[in-house]
């Protein structure tokens, strides 16, 4: 796609963002920030630690547990083992959307549930008052499960939260009651969390529940944790094509759903970099593939509810599948037919996530937009150049201390889904099993690649690159827009969306032509600065001659 | 219903704290060094410290905030954390070039030792703080005290590492701010002017939370205590302190450096308290009340007396920090309305024994508590037990409001969903005018909704 304006030299632009750092921290800076070329993809350092000092978009790893891969399930009591910030900071803010089936279901997330640790439980030990805690939470509300995360000092002071959810579980007998070591200081951001949940998912959850499920073409979704009611939108088109959903993970997931997964015959991957170790995990245990899909942009979504009939290689879906693309395809034509004049050419920037940057890549080209600079703020080399690169990735100190799982086939349970030649043809019929090809390979040469964007870096590149909007989170949001540059928040959609499936796609078009053609942004200047005469004193002038 | 599974029923808790009526320390902290010019706070903590209380601060003033953070990783966090402070400092000064970073610790640094102190004087005696630049640092472990203590601990430590007494006193006092919004910051300044009286305000996040929209991000925005108006702090006639928990600290850490008096008071909010505050500075200052701020006053009791017949009885629940929740409570009463439910997190006795003092006299059947397990869900069931008209508090309350289907105002600590406190005070007589305003909405717009179509008024 053509931008409306010159793109600046990348490799000067290169330069001007390290140029400022002191020495040590330019050399490691340089590494993080590439320039693309989609046919010969560049190294990117990814995943490392950042420089202390240096203001970064990135959180911790109890964020990446408790936050993002476990705080979407309604019906599990999450106990927050800490003082009480933790806690209260992740609770309610991530927008999971969530739909109790009844009035009587279960549903915990508008509750905040911490230990509230004090000095004396730093002290002397807080095991004892975190079994109190699970006993009451139990008592007051009969939960089939109570997840427990640890904060920073618990590892440290050696509370073992594992011991006591196995004790406590054993003393209920009917409530499931499990620990995350999901200390704030492991590894290098929310990634590390996400790993760490989900070995704690998969151990302590999937497979508990034998029940063979119901349906035809049965999958999970994977990575989609129903923000602003993503999740909702593809529940809709899946019902409407007729495939049934197992279980989520984890929007709008319960309990059941999430301990009968392994019922499925196909796990969907939408954010890689948060759930890729359960596909992996899954797929080894019980014989279920992965698949990469997309369903952020109405033509992501259809070329995904295609690769999953192919998957199924039954007719009948794939019809189905042309049908409903065919019954959707219309409105959200219409809607873009309308806004593309006022959208083409224009520029964004994406600095968000660890998949996001990249799947809202194809909402902008729907859009008529290029994407000239984007990057991760906590993803791994993999998410940028492919899964190829895997077996290249060094493991270093801070990934060492994150648990490897080691699956074996279920003795009982295991049972591919497909041969392995099955699923070769698949893969050469373009379908992404077992394998995500990365953000890199479809952004444009020369477009700038950034890991781990600190706050320098993002005024800089705007400074530079001008772009029509730019798209980050809520730390970002009004630094950018003080710039005069609208922001959109790819974590909570500035509690907008959902952005997901055709409806989601309409719903992005409209917010973004909102944004970028609001008048605001040429109300900014008043007019005697426009005018150039900061006192006023021009007009006073001509009134006084007159 | 979104908190369907609370119960009417309450049962002591001793483990487990739910939907709490507070957060941590470090944000605190955070928050008072932004209303120190030329600041960078930084937390010396893991990642998802700094990244939650930016997020938290944004969200409540949907505004830039910049902090910066040590990044501990596992190593860190086993062999201390001064090389990624030292690291830190570096990088800070050379990127982002700040008059000061203010340095607070977390539950992570704390619990592994780190002293502040200690690294400070050692990133100084390396050479690694510019001439003419500052680190000072304050002690806010997360699993001590509240948020308000966090502020408070900054706000001391600000006032211990800049005053400077040179002997000679100045003309001018000082309005050490407890926690209050950069709105009542800019009150608080403008009832000064008016009484023709010096003062030094600190922290001051006017011009900073509430900055304009230029077309430039600023990064160190025009506001802020300066380093100037701190130093000179320590040479000022007295101090007064708005709050005792979250400003009294610093006016006591003042009086043991620089001998400077001081007298603690209540945050201005409501009548009763904004007479005290003005007494209090006629006095200091030894200056009459100007007709302006008595014309101020007068219009707000006059919207008393009309509307009194809207606000008498009316039953409250309200949660929040102390020094917020003493004088509305208090302007509630002068409301001639019933504060029936009250939590506050903060844990503290000095607090407990104020508020409790104050409903002894008048409302001494409020049910009321503060400190652990004083928490939204504790208040919730008691609305269930004792229904009420009206629901003060952050932004979390609107859980409660809408199961409860109550009218809700937000006041405190953080409002996420609204606009308005950054811009509008509570504090003074026109503060609390505009205060007595959203009251009067609130519940008259309820008995517009509820009205019979045969009772409903056009003139109220």
């Amino acid at each position: 796609m053509e931008a409306n304006r010159i793109i600046p030299d990348p490799s000067q632009v290169r330069e001007e963002l390290i140029q400022k750092y002191p020495a040590k921290v330019a050399k490691k800076r340089a590494k993080s920030i590439v320039i693309n070329d989609p046919e010969i993809i560049p190294e990117v350092q990814a995943n490392v630690r950042t420089v202390p000092g240096i203001i970064t978009q990135r959180g911790c790893s109890y964020a990446g547990c408790k936050g993002v891969v476990l705080g979407p399930t309604r019906d599990i009591v999450n106990i927050v083992h800490g003082p009480i910030g933790c806690s209260f900071y992740a609770w309610l803010t991530r927008r999971n959307q969530t739909k109790p089936e009844t009035l009587m279901d279960a549903n915990y997330i508008p509750y905040c549930f911490s230990t509230d640790m004090q000095e004396e439980n730093i002290v002397f030990g807080g095991e004892k008052k975190l079994k109190i805690a699970i006993q009451e939470a139990y008592d007051l509300f009969h939960p089939k499960s109570i997840a427990i995360f640890s904060t920073c000092p618990v590892g440290l002071i050696g509370d073992d939260v594992h011991a006591a959810s196995r004790e406590m579980k054993e003393k209920f007998g009917d409530c499931n009651v499990f620990g995350f070591s999901c200390e704030g200081y492991r590894g290098v951001s929310q990634s590390a969390g996400h790993h760490i949940a989900n070995n704690g998912v998969f151990k302590h959850m999937v497979g508990r529940d034998n029940t063979p499920s119901e349906g035809k073409f049965k999958l999970n979704l994977l990575g989609e944790y129903n923000i602003g009611g993503d999740a909702f939108e593809i529940e809709r088109i899946f019902e409407k094509v007729g495939i049934t959903l197992v279980a989520s993970f984890s929007g709008n997931s319960t309990v059941g759903a999430i301990e009968n997964s392994h019922t499925a015959d196909l796990n969907v991957i939408l954010c890689h970099r948060s759930i890729n170790y359960m596909g992996d995990m899954m797929e080894t245990k019980y014989g279920i593939p992965w698949m990469k899909v997309n369903f952020v942009g109405a033509e992501s979504t259809a070329k995904s509810l295609r690769k999953i009939a192919e998957y199924f290689g039954d007719e009948e879906l794939k019809a189905r599948v042309e049908a409903v693309i065919a019954e959707e395809t219309p409105k959200v034509k219409a809607v873009i037919e309308e806004i593309l004049p006022r959208t083409k050419g224009k520029t964004a920037m994406l600095f968000v996530g660890g998949s996001r940057a990249h799947h809202y890549q194809d909402l902008f080209n729907e859009l008529g937009m290029t994407t000239v600079a984007a990057g991760y703020e906590f993803a791994h080399r993999d998410d940028y150049e492919g899964r190829e690169v895997l077996p290249k990735i060094k493991v270093d100190a801070d990934s060492k201390n994150i648990e490897e799982l080691k699956i074996v086939a279920d003795p009982e349970l295991y049972n591919p889904r497909k041969t392995d030649a099955e699923l070769e043809a698949l893969k050469e019929k373009g379908l992404e099993i077992n394998g995500y090809e990365g953000m890199m390979k479809q952004m444009t040469k020369k477009s700038l690649v950034v890991d781990d964007l600190s706050h320098y870096e993002s005024e800089k590149l705007i400074e530079i690159y001008k772009p029509d909007i730019f798209c980050a989170g809520i730390k970002e949001k009004y630094v950018v827009q003080k710039m005069g540059i609208p922001l959109k928040q790819l974590h909570s959609y500035d509690y907008g969306g959902p952005y997901t499936g055709f409806e989601g796609a309409v719903n992005f078009y409209k917010d973004i032509d909102r944004m970028v053609n609001n008048p605001v942004w040429k109300l900014i200047k008043a007019p005697w600065e426009k005018a150039g005469n900061g006192n006023g004193a021009g007009l006073a002038a001509s009134y006084v001659t007159q | 219903m979104l908190l369907r599974h609370t119960s009417k029923e309450v049962k002591e808790r001793e483990g487990l704290t739910i939907n709490p009526a507070k957060t941590c320390q470090p944000i605190g902290a955070m928050y008072a060094a932004l209303g120190i010019h030329g600041c960078l706070p930084h937390s010396h903590g893991s990642q998802g410290c700094c990244s939650y209380h930016r997020s938290t601060l944004t969200r409540h003033y949907k505004e830039p905030v910049m902090a910066a953070t040590s990044s501990f990783t596992e190593g860190a966090s086993v062999f201390g954390g001064q090389a990624n402070l030292l690291a830190a400092i570096d990088t800070i000064f050379a990127v982002y070039d700040p008059d000061i970073i203010a340095v607070h610790s977390t539950c992570l640094s704390e619990t592994i030792g780190d002293d502040l102190q200690q690294i400070t004087k050692k990133a100084s005696d390396d050479g690694k703080i510019p001439e003419g630049k500052y680190v000072i640092f304050a002690s806010t472990p997360s699993f001590v005290g509240s948020h308000v203590t966090g502020y408070a601990n900054m706000v001391a430590g600000i006032a211990t590492q800049f005053a400077e007494s040179t002997g000679v006193k100045k003309n001018q006092f000082n309005i050490i701010a407890g926690w209050m919004e950069p709105s009542d910051m800019r009150e608080i300044k403008r009832m000064a002017t008016v009484m023709g009286v010096n003062i030094v305000l600190f922290p001051d996040t006017s011009d900073v939370l509430d900055a304009p929209q230029t077309g430039k991000h600023v990064f160190y925005p025009k506001g802020g205590t300066t380093v100037t108006e701190l130093k000179s702090s320590g040479d000022s006639l007295v101090s007064l302190a708005l709050g005792s928990i979250s400003a009294e600290p610093a006016a006591i850490a003042l009086e043991k450096k620089c001998k400077v008096p001081f007298e603690t008071l209540d945050i201005p909010i409501g009548l009763s308290a904004t007479d005290r505050f003005i007494m209090a500075i006629s006095k200091v200052a030894g200056v009459t009340v100007p007709d302006e701020i008595t014309a101020d006053r007068g219009r707000l009791v006059d919207v008393m007396c009309d509307m009194e017949q809207y606000l008498h009885g009316k039953r409250v629940a309200l949660f929040g920090d102390p020094d917020q929740i003493l004088p509305l409570t208090e302007f509630l009463l002068d409301l001639n309305m019933k504060p029936v439910h009250i939590v506050s997190g903060t844990p503290g006795q000095r607090f407990e024994k104020q508020m409790r003092q104050l409903l002894d006299e008048r409302s001494p059947e409020t049910n009321f508590k503060s400190g652990l397990q004083a928490d939204m869900f504790l208040l919730h069931q008691w609305m269930k037990n004792e229904p009420v008209d009206l629901l003060f508090g952050n932004t979390y309350g609107k859980y409660m409001a809408r199961d409860e289907d109550i009218p809700f105002i937000r006041f405190g600590f953080p409002i996420l969903d609204r606009i308005g406190h950054s811009y509008f005070p509570n504090v003074g007589y026109s503060g609390s005018l505009r205060l007595l305003e959203k009251i009067l909405n609130a519940v008259m717009d309820r008995q517009d909704r509820d009205a019979l179509e045969e009772k409903f008024e056009l003139v109220m």
